[in-house]
């Protein structure tokens, strides 16, 4: 027996496959602009790659932004429920989950058994979001993913203070034209970006043990700013950046 | 055609709808306010006065000294549900006003200059009635708009009731009230009549009685209204208080609720969850929201927001109504300690046997919004339901977006089936 999630998310569009329920792949490309085609493309991609066809799977979920838009599912879920359910999965003992994605970040609080007894998103804003952490690359020239080992390297941090992504770009431009360091001005940026996330996850009493998701996760920085932010460990899985995926699949196990 | 002829149509047609109103032994809630807006945009053929008052202002001396009440919060939620919001909130911008300021009290000073708006604007006041004990921003707003239109303002201070009404309280706000009396006295150069005064405080506590048995239907499973429902007839107990009109409205429409209530009629076809609702209406959103709602088979059963006009009866007395009325106006909700706010919240819970809460946290209304998070930690504590806050604005649209109202909303829907099955 086959289970399928996919998890469409703002910029990239993830997919995992359970067999037995057990994880035997995952898969992660760009969104682009057509949701639907991102999803029909990932998961066949995923098929493709475990020698599977699509008659093979039994059920899929959907989640993410895009949910709603593939029409080859069995059902869409919010990727609140997805989150939470792929957590407990891969770690049951996990209270709290913050996932930070492209242009959102949330935070969960989950019960023993696993299940979601609260959330709180920000999405309004790309304050505490990967969005903030692009446009900081690009003001900064550096690679996005060399971001979390450089600002490992980092002596101090650099002071950000605005929240707003466009004045925080300015700030950083002018520290860039102060001769500030690289490595700081990055452990800047992350801790700024861990302020915010902090501030979510706190707001609906966040407990370890804690376990981050999403794309941001793979970022070393912004974990380690965050540990220190929530004075908490924090886990990251394997399947961090697919763990809505994972979850999805695992709710298909279910249906 | 002049401004006079024109006024003078209306002012005919009004007296003809009324005529035939008043004749007629179902008003719709249509009717009764187009009629009371073209009765009060014509007042000065009928030589009659128009007092511009705040939503929680003490409006029964003003029915009883037979002046025109209007409220420009109405006005806002009648722009917001026509959603004219952003476009007067941006022209409020444009004059020099903050987008942080309230958007009603944005689109009603931005909505004076230009006559905009669903109805054309409000009729222009003769005075000003300001009373603080819902916010402080009505009284900067009031201020601006007694400049505007160079009338007369009264200002009813409440002292904010943290725990209790105090002796010293009593006395202050008391004392207002005789002073608000001569206010009106001077401006409308009669005296107020004291038995129209007992009359009208009668039909305002028995108006108020009426609107609490109305809610109190959604006590019942399945409830036979929504909040959005609630929002809808709430306009006559906030305008026109202490009328015989708003009495006979909400009989006739207890009424037609009891009897669904013994039919078994739900006001949502299938309600399984049954929520409860912080804050005021998203005005520009409200049928999608019931809609959203109902797809969940849930039912906003209450809300903190219209039970407002009824939630001080405890301390009014109609046999001394003035006096009761200064306790009453300044102890309601939001003029309240957050534990209180938060008890009021679990009371409302148990009474209507609610699933969840959600809360809209209102960019505009910061007396509203700021205390949710305390007031949702206490009721998780205390009640153990999910809660949710949603971000929005109740009439400047530019301050929703759906995608994220609706994830969020679907996410709390799945997380009370998960618990409640
Ligand atoms: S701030 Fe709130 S209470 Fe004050 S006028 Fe605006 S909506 Fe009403």
């Amino acid at each position: 027996m086959y289970f399928a999630g996919i998890d469409i998310g703002s910029i990239t569009s993830k997919a995992a496959i359970l067999k037995d329920g057990r994880v035997i792949g995952v898969r992660v490309i760009f969104t682009g602009y057509n949701a639907e085609l991102a999803g029909w493309n990932v998961y066949r991609e995923l098929l493709g790659e475990l020698g599977l066809v699509a008659s093979d799977v039994d059920k899929i979920v959907s989640t993410g932004y895009g949910r709603n838009s593939l029409s080859f599912v069995d059902k869409a879920v919010t990727e609140i429920i997805c989150h939470g359910t792929g957590a407990h999965y891969l770690y049951p003992h996990v209270r709290s989950i913050i996932d930070v994605g492209g242009q959102d970040s949330k935070a969960m609080v989950l019960d023993e058994g696993g299940r979601v007894k609260d959330f709180a998103m920000n999405d309004k804003c790309a304050a505490g979001t990967g969005r903030f952490l692009e446009v900081m690359a690009r003001a900064l020239e550096v690679d996005l993913d060399a971001f979390g080992d450089i600002s490992l390297k980092a002596e101090k941090a650099a002071k950000i203070s605005s929240i707003c992504t466009v004045f925080a770009e300015s700030e950083v431009i002018s520290l860039i034209s102060k001769g500030e360091q690289r490595e700081s001005i990055i452990a800047g940026i992350h801790e700024s970006v861990a302020s915010r996330i902090s501030a979510l996850a706190m707001r609906i009493g966040v407990r370890e043990p804690v376990m981050m998701t999403g794309g941001v996760a793979k970022n070393r920085g912004v974990v380690k700013a965050l540990e220190k932010k929530l004075r908490m460990t924090i886990e990251v899985s394997e399947y961090a950046q697919t763990n809505g995926a994972v979850g999805a699949a695992v709710l298909a196990m279910k249906l | 055609m002049s401004r006079f002829m024109k006024d003078l149509l209306i002012y005919c047609l009004a007296k003809a709808k009324k005529a035939k109103l008043g004749l007629s032994k179902n008003k719709g809630m249509r009717d009764i306010m187009t009629v009371y807006y073209m009765e009060a945009k014509t007042a000065r053929l009928s030589r009659r006065k128009v007092a511009w008052i705040t939503s929680g202002g003490p409006v029964e001396p003003l029915i009883a000294m037979d002046i025109i009440p209007v409220y420009p919060e109405n006005h806002g939620a009648m722009i917001g549900a026509s959603k004219m919001g952003a476009e007067l909130c941006e022209k409020a911008e444009e004059m020099g006003y903050s987008r942080d300021l309230c958007s009603y009290a944005r689109s009603d000073i931005s909505c004076a200059t230009v006559n905009g708006g669903p109805i054309g604007g409000l009729p222009r006041p003769d005075m000003l009635v300001c009373c603080n004990n819902i916010c402080g921003t009505v009284l900067k707003w009031y201020e601006i708009q007694a400049r505007y239109f160079n009338v007369p303002l009264f200002i009813l201070d409440t002292p904010f009731c943290h725990t209790e009404y105090a002796e010293e309280m009593k006395r202050y706000v008391k004392r207002q009230i005789e002073e608000y009396l001569v206010f009106l006295e001077d401006v409308c150069g009669r005296k107020l009549n004291h038995a129209t005064m007992e009359k009208v405080g009668r039909l305002s506590v028995e108006g108020q009685q009426l609107w609490q048995a109305v809610l109190d239907t959604a006590a019942n499973r399945p409830s036979p209204m929504t909040a959005f429902d609630a929002f809808f007839h709430l306009a006559l107990i906030v305008t026109l208080r202490g009328t015989q009109i708003t009495v006979d409205y909400y009989r006739n429409l207890l009424k037609t609720l009891n009897d669904k209530v013994e039919k078994g009629i739900g006001a949502v076809p299938n309600e399984r969850y049954r929520l409860l609702w912080d804050n005021l209406p998203i005005w520009y959103r409200l049928r999608w929201l019931s809609k959203k709602f109902a797809e969940h088979d849930a039912c906003l059963v209450a809300d903190t927001y219209t039970t407002a006009w009824c939630g001080t009866l405890k301390y009014m007395d109609e046999n001394k109504f003035l006096d009761s009325m200064a306790e009453a106006y300044t102890r309601i909700y939001l003029n309240i300690g957050i534990d209180e706010m938060a008890k009021t919240v679990m009371d409302m819970i148990d009474k209507y046997h609610v699933d969840g809460f959600v809360m809209h946290s209102n960019r505009s209304c910061k007396p509203y919004s700021l205390g949710q998070y305390d007031i949702r930690r206490i009721v998780q504590e205390e009640k153990g339901i999910p809660c949710l806050v949603i971000e929005a604005d109740m009439t400047d649209e530019r301050n929703f977006s759906e995608s994220q109202v609706a994830t969020r909303i679907n996410a709390f829907m799945e997380m009370i089936k998960e618990r409640k099955g």
